[in-house]
């Protein structure tokens, strides 16, 4: 369903700092399956997600979405389309500070303008299904790291996305909870979500839910 | 957001409603208080037509200040009223609109009731 | 409700929490823009409404009053100016007036001695200004003694008091017979101060002037109009001091609050690349900071404008007092009636609301266009 086709992505393009972070990468990631992008820090592999997730465009070459060439649309549509297809999870997670758990999770929903009983109904169905309902009304900057981190996941599953994107998604969270992290993506792939992450954490690449592990290094595959 | 269905930005939106309510209120209350002529008003207009007064009490504090309208060449706001000599009062009055005239000029050109 | 007004909902909503995370900051904000505000506009209602007061009071002013110039000074009028006027065609009637000042050194205040056209008191007593009057304590009957131009001491004794709601015309009056006054001062008869006419056509006003001048060419004619022209000028906000003065404190607001509005922090700035990063669109993220502007402002001005209404008008402005009042040692009490004008409350409004609103979406602007991406490479 996403298709890069020897996609290429340059920081600072010109300057003496310039620096090609991805170099001519071609990948087919598979619907409703769950990808792995791996490799060391600095190979690539969170640009190579920014540009799946239509965060940046690339330098050069194509990035598709249900075969549709999407490289090349206007910031507008792409905002629309990272609004309803894609779900971010961060590594920092991104919570607005000063804000509560709930307000957090119905953020991507205020631009559709749904009436404020709907939000709040999606926020608590999403909150009720990862265990944090009773933290609804916590302010984010109180929350643990797990708790953070499954805030994070409903807030980027509140506008239902087809794709959930996440950026090292273990890295703050010890086995235990790392786990618990997995649990949630059989679940999510339960119901026919596409996951992809990058990691180069073992726990994650070897888990029995991931179905596809693609390496990088250098911002090339490897 | 917070607990019953009443948000701080509702909160905000109310205050904002009560306090234009309140702003056009003045606009009422001004045109109503403003439309007739209260007592100390009336008394004041009977007292300056009995004596045949030009002024307002405010400057009293020099002889040159307690008319500015009967001001002669010599006395004050016939400056800018800028000029800081006669501060405050001088800062918050022009100088009469006949400043300046003599036997020999004609009326101010500025009269607008029709000759 | 349609989804652009829900939209507007949410986006009050997040701008509202986000304004009450940095509570104290914005607080201090407010406080001080709506006390910029509340003296602006305390300005312009006070000067409104006692432009207003001076344009009913002095609308029975007399319609022509004629001085005499002598050598460029002003001087005595003869009588012989007064007859020649009485009988000039338009003019209704003709008076002498008869005024001058009187400076009290033990008191350093100045009083206006005058002779009333009509009702003069008794000889031996005098009416008072109620500001004189609740200066020296005085009540009927009591006695005060002047000194005369020749050095005597001159008692009268108080036969009444003026109404103290006439303070702002009537502050420091002493009115007395016009035989006293020319004892007083030692004007023989047959002089006076100036002269009034009463005309007989008010819109022949002018033109009577033209004649008196032209009749009398050592007097000087000052028509009603010119006198409420000259009060309609009272605080004239070009030109006033006060403005000047205010200028400063708002220039130096400006500078706060564009400093404050147009500097991002990089909390914020991350911020907003979350909210791209998420789904929002730069067109929301600006109406949101607008809302965040407007919200700001506009409760500052309301709070501002009202404060100011309720000191103009429930405490007759009294902040400004002091400004007023200057050296002035008589100085009136008066309870003012606002008056508003719409113009001048919508001019305030626009230049006190938009430039901060402005103000908060040029940084943001910039912000909101970058790329999104930004937030993940931190």
């Amino acid at each position: 369903m996403i298709e890069l086709m020897d996609v290429r992505k340059a920081f600072n393009q010109g300057r003496h700092n310039e620096l090609w972070a991805v170099r001519g990468v071609s990948l087919q990631v598979p619907a409703q399956q769950v990808t792995v992008l791996r490799g060391p820090s600095g190979s690539g592999k969170t640009t190579l997600l920014t540009l799946v997730g239509c965060l940046a465009r690339p330098t050069s070459g194509r990035v598709r979405l249900h075969g549709r060439d999407v490289s090349g649309m206007t910031e507008r549509f792409l905002t629309g389309l990272r609004r309803q297809t894609f779900g971010f999870v961060f590594q920092q997670f991104n919570l607005v500070r000063g804000l509560t758990v709930e307000q957090n999770v119905m953020l991507p929903a205020y631009p559709l303008g749904l009436t404020r009983r709907d939000l709040r109904r999606r926020a608590h169905g999403l909150l009720e299904s990862l265990d944090l309902a009773e933290h609804a009304q916590a302010r984010v900057e109180w929350l643990s790291g797990g708790q953070a981190q499954r805030a994070a996941i409903a807030r980027a599953l509140v506008n239902d996305p087809d794709v959930i994107l996440a950026d090292e998604p273990t890295a703050n969270l010890d086995t235990e909870l790392s786990r618990r992290f997995l649990d949630i993506v059989r679940d999510l792939k339960a119901q026919g979500k596409t996951l992809l992450m990058t990691s180069h954490d073992p726990l994650i690449c070897q888990a029995p839910e991931v179905d596809l592990v693609v390496g990088l290094r250098d911002g090339q595959l490897d | 957001m917070t607990r019953g269905h009443r948000t701080r930005g509702d909160l905000a939106l109310v205050a904002l409603l009560a306090l234009t309510l309140a702003a056009a209120a003045t606009f009422l209350h001004a045109a109503l208080a403003g439309g007739r002529l209260d007592g100390a008003t009336r008394e004041g207009r009977n007292l300056v037509a009995r004596l045949g007064l030009t002024d307002l009490a405010l400057f009293t504090e020099a002889r040159y200040t307690r008319h500015p309208t009967q001001a002669d060449r010599h006395a004050a706001f016939q400056d800018h009223p800028m000029a800081l000599e006669h501060f405050p009062s001088g800062s918050m009055m022009a100088p009469p609109p006949f400043f300046g005239r003599t036997a020999h000029d004609p009326l101010a050109p500025a009269t607008a009731s029709p000759d | 409700m349609t989804p652009w007004l829900q939209r507007q909902r949410h986006l009050i909503d997040f701008t509202v929490e986000a304004l009450a995370r940095r509570k104290g900051r914005n607080l201090a904000l407010l406080v001080v823009y709506a006390l910029m505000v509340f003296v602006l506009a305390s300005v312009l209602l006070f000067s409104q409404a006692l432009r207003r007061e001076a344009a009913l009071l002095l609308a029975q002013a007399p319609e022509i009053t004629v001085q005499r110039l002598v050598a460029g000074r002003m001087d005595l009028v003869p009588a012989a100016h007064l007859e020649r006027l009485a009988g000039l065609r338009g003019v209704a009637s003709a008076q002498g007036r008869l005024w001058g000042y009187y400076y009290d050194p033990a008191t350093q205040a100045n009083y206006t001695l005058m002779v009333p056209l009509t009702d003069p008191p008794p000889p031996g007593t005098m009416q008072v200004g109620p500001t004189l009057a609740r200066f020296w304590r005085l009540g009927v009957g009591d006695v005060l003694s002047l000194r005369t131009h020749d050095g005597r001491a001159f008692p009268l004794s108080v036969q009444g008091i003026l109404p103290t709601d006439s303070a702002l015309v009537a502050a420091d009056l002493v009115l007395i017979a016009e035989a006293d006054f020319r004892a007083f001062f030692g004007i023989p008869a047959g002089l006076y101060t100036d002269l009034v006419l009463k005309v007989r056509n008010p819109r022949e006003v002018a033109k009577v002037a033209q004649k008196v001048q032209r009749d009398l060419p050592d007097t000087r004619p000052i028509i009603r109009e010119e006198i409420l022209r000259t009060y309609a000028a009272l605080f004239d906000w070009r030109e006033g001091m006060v403005m000047v003065l205010l200028s400063g404190a708002v220039l130096a607001f400006m500078i706060l609050a564009w400093d404050k509005a147009s500097g991002l922090s990089a909390e914020e700035r991350r911020e907003i690349g979350v909210l791209k990063a998420i789904g929002w669109e730069t067109s929301d993220i600006l109406a949101m900071k607008l809302w965040e502007g407007l919200l700001v402002s506009v409760f500052a001005f309301l709070l501002g404008y009202l404060a100011a209404y309720v000191h103009v008008a429930a405490f007759s402005a009294s902040l400004f007092v002091p400004v007023l009042k200057g050296w002035s040692v008589l100085y009136p009490d008066f309870a003012l009636t606002p008056q508003v004008d719409p113009f001048q409350v919508f001019t305030l409004f626009f230049l006190t609301v938009f430039p901060y609103a402005l103000a908060t979406l040029v940084p943001v602007w910039r912000s909101a266009v970058a790329d999104p991406d930004a937030v993940m490479r931190q």
